[in-house]
């Protein structure tokens, strides 16, 4: 349960000292309570006090970390439901299946598949970040081994999915250096697997055959001393492996029950084998509800386009804009001769006017400069956009690059437009019309009348 | 010590709307729950699936949806086949050619349309407008009046014109009214307050908050609807209890991933299968966020999401 800061303040030496960076014992209470302090940061606590703090003021979800050097990821950690509450901290990450279940051909063909999907969206890297190794029941050792060897190599963090504990030992021999996830604990075999997790170092998956059975081996591997867990939810069915993800999360938040306060993983793979569409509409579905590792078959750019697209889209900070980076975007196949048209970097509105004058099919450079993150009227108002700013951007990054002196301005500004003529010398300043939808007729009546 | 599961019980619920009439009707809402969390209660009527048609018929369409209507002539044919597809529950008929700055099609003419298909199907109909809203304020009113009886939806009355369609659709022709708003909660209660100030029966509205493809400002969309389900349920505010529907097609056939032929992006791959994604995970998260209904367009698309909706209720 979270302590208030009179009770923590009761604890403290109430001598004052300052040491700890607060001008008083109460002031540092209060923060400690809010989460803004670490109660390590008074040197005078009794352990007594300071076991009993550390338990009560511990986050409620423990961040976990997986993978080694650049694949080394941060799971968990989150503090809120609801993104409109706090920022969500630790995306979700995507793995693709093998498993020696699959021959020779189709491990080749699936682990090739995995460096395929690498592109940047709005500043960030999109790619399949993690493999999950399958070991089928009964399969040679030798055969699950070689199978992590060759997932190994493309240097994605693994999970290994097995619940043999030799099989699972002989595997971590090959790849424990690059800290794979041992997805393989269940009521029957924790005592063992948590033991070989621990021999390598490495973090513990964790399921059971229903959520009751989940708590009660995740509650026997935290008393054996084994707090460096991930729970798999999934179950046999969709719905219940929902439920799971959400109770699990639930629990741990809003009730602030700290044996489900670990990461989790759903294996969407293993929910709607063969049925792509599905498993796509479901990856959406548990990156929404609370997978921090979300397993599909394959990871193809029909399925990563949106499902990275709405990961971005969700995990963003909701007080603070997403911008583009400032730059000239060719579109439509432009060159230094195309007009420009120019816009504010607030990705919303980069997206509505960039998807629009893609749709035109008239080729432009639409130039984006540092306008706050804010809405073309917003921006304006707050005085981010504004002659001096969009004719210095130009000035400075535009001219020397392209030849066409003829710039588009948004409709909303129609009133910069002297302005910037003024502070541009040589320069045609267009105004654009009011929505980005009109965009498309604006610039094909453009071209037909020979004005580009 | 076990698992002490703690469920989010509430008094309040989303209300229950009727749509169409016979033994296809459907009704949206009804739950007092959050979306699909049966373990807490009741999911109430689960959510729907439309399909949407268009009066511009299959032209502009993707490939795979002409397929699909291959053989089709009027749009009474296109209107009987879409409510064949399977796992729809309803029928969209988008009247796209309405548009001022487009075909520019008569009030008449539209209506005819309308009538066409409100008479083919047995299913509920939806009928959305062309989006310009001086049109929409006509031509809706007119729509609500021809297809008296047929207990159907009209999207959407929106700030500018909801005097004119709620009054005709809600009050004067026992029609369902859509509120449409800008993703914004404040303004989807707002909307609300008015309409059934016209004297609209609070159990004749049916919210379409807004929305966006995924990756597309979709964040507001998940945040709109997470507030205004915890709003409308933990507070019971009665003027955020309408279910919301939530056309996914328009925007998520309309960006680059779901358009972008194969010449042009020859590294993304089959293009028929990055629209049926756009929309089946635009949907999913919807559906996950809040929605009580979605519109669609592609059979692999419609067939997936309404066998999500049936294996998670």
């Amino acid at each position: 349960m979270a302590l208030t800061g009179i009770q923590i303040f009761k604890m403290t030496p109430k001598k004052n000292c300052k040491e700890c960076g607060s001008p008083t014992c109460m002031a540092f209470s209060m923060k400690v309570a809010q989460g803004a302090v670490d109660i390590s940061a008074c040197p005078y606590m009794s352990e007594d006090a300071l076991a009993q703090l550390s338990e009560a003021t511990a986050p409620p979800m423990k961040t976990i970390k997986v993978g080694a050097g650049e694949s080394e990821y941060s799971l968990g950690g989150e503090t809120v439901l609801y993104r409109h509450e706090k920022t969500f901290v630790s995306k979700t990450r995507y793995a693709s299946s093998v498993c020696t279940c699959m021959d020779d051909a189709a491990v080749d063909a699936r682990l090739a598949s995995v460096s395929n999907v690498d592109y940047e969206r709005i500043g960030e890297r999109m790619y399949t970040e993690m493999i999950n190794v399958a070991y089928k029941a009964g399969d040679a050792a030798e055969k699950y081994v070689e199978l992590v060897k060759k997932a190994a190599a493309t240097g994605r963090c693994l999970i290994l999915s097995c619940k043999d504990v030799e099989v699972a030992k002989a595997a971590l021999e090959v790849c424990k250096d690059s800290k794979p996830v041992l997805n393989g604990a269940d009521a029957s075999n924790y005592e063992a697997m948590s033991a070989a997790a621990t021999a390598a170092g490495v973090v513990l998956g964790v399921c059971g055959a229903d959520i009751n059975e989940l708590y009660d081996t995740t509650a026997a591997l935290e008393k054996l001393g084994n707090k460096n867990l991930i729970l798999d939810v999934t179950a046999d069915t969709i719905k219940a492996t929902f439920a799971n993800a959400v109770m699990v999360r639930r629990a741990a938040l809003k009730d602030t029950d700290r044996t489900f306060g670990y990461p989790s993983i759903v294996n969407v793979a293993k929910l709607a084998k063969d049925d792509k569409a599905m498993q796509e509409a479901l990856a959406a579905t548990f990156t929404m509800k609370y997978g921090s590792i979300v397993i599909v078959e394959e990871m193809d750019y029909a399925m990563a386009l949106p499902l990275y697209g709405l990961r971005q889209n969700l995990f963003t900070d909701p007080q603070k804009p997403m911008k583009v980076a400032p730059g000239i975007y060719p579109l439509n196949g432009a060159d230094e001769n195309s007009i420009c048209l120019t816009t504010v970097d607030f990705a919303l509105t980069y997206f509505l006017v960039s998807g629009e004058l893609e749709r035109s099919g008239v080729p432009v450079n639409l130039v984006i400069s540092d306008a706050g993150g804010l809405s073309v009227l917003t921006a304006w108002a707050a005085g981010k956009l504004s002659s001096t700013s969009v004719s210095n951007f130009f000035l400075e990054n535009v001219e020397d690059k392209i030849k066409s002196r003829k710039l588009i301005i948004p409709g909303k500004v129609a009133v910069l437009k002297g302005d910037i003529e003024a502070k541009l010398p040589g320069w045609e300043v267009i105004v654009a019309p009011l929505e980005a939808v009109q965009l498309v007729k604006f610039l094909k009546d453009m071209q037909a009348n020979g004005q580009l | 010590m076990p698992f002490n599961c703690k469920p989010q019980k509430f008094s309040a619920s989303i209300k229950a709307v009727d749509l169409g009439t016979g033994d296809k009707k459907v009704t949206l809402g009804g739950e007092s729950v959050f979306p699909f969390y049966s373990f807490d209660g009741s999911e109430g009527n689960g959510a729907k699936v439309g399909v949407e048609i268009s009066d511009m018929g299959l032209d502009h369409e993707p490939e795979a949806v002409k397929a699909y209507y291959a053989g089709c002539e009027t749009m009474a044919d296109i209107a009987k086949k879409a409510e064949a597809m399977e796992g729809a529950d309803f029928v969209c008929l988008r009247l796209e050619g309405g548009d001022p700055n487009g075909a520019d099609k008569s009030i008449e003419e539209l209506v005819a349309v309308a009538k066409e298909v409100a008479d083919a199907i047995t299913a509920p109909l939806v009928v959305e407008g062309c989006k310009n809203v001086e049109k929409d304020g006509q031509l809706l009113p007119k729509v609500a009046e021809a297809l008296q009886g047929k207990n159907v939806l009209l999207l959407s009355a929106k700030e500018e014109d909801y005097k004119a369609i709620g009054a005709a659709a809600g009050l004067a022709y026992d029609q369902k009214v859509g509120a449409e708003s800008a993703v914004d909660i404040n303004l989807a209660k707002q909307l609300n307050v008015v309409i059934t100030q016209l004297g609209v029966k609070p159990e004749s509205v049916v919210m379409n908050v807004g929305t966006a493809a995924v990756g597309y400002g979709y964040d507001y969309v998940i945040s709109t609807m997470d507030r205004i389900k915890a709003a409308a349920l933990s507070q019971d505010d009665k003027m955020l209890q309408m279910p919301i529907i939530t056309p996914i097609a328009s925007e998520t056939w309309a960006v680059k991933e779901s358009m972008a032929t194969e010449e042009d992006a020859p590294e993304w791959g089959n293009l028929d299968a990055r629209g049926v994604s756009m929309e089946v995970q635009t949907a999913a998260a919807s559906l996950v966020s809040g929605s009580d209904a979605v519109i669609l367009k592609h059979p692999q698309s419609v067939a997936t999401i309404a066998k999500m909706i049936k294996e998670l209720i």
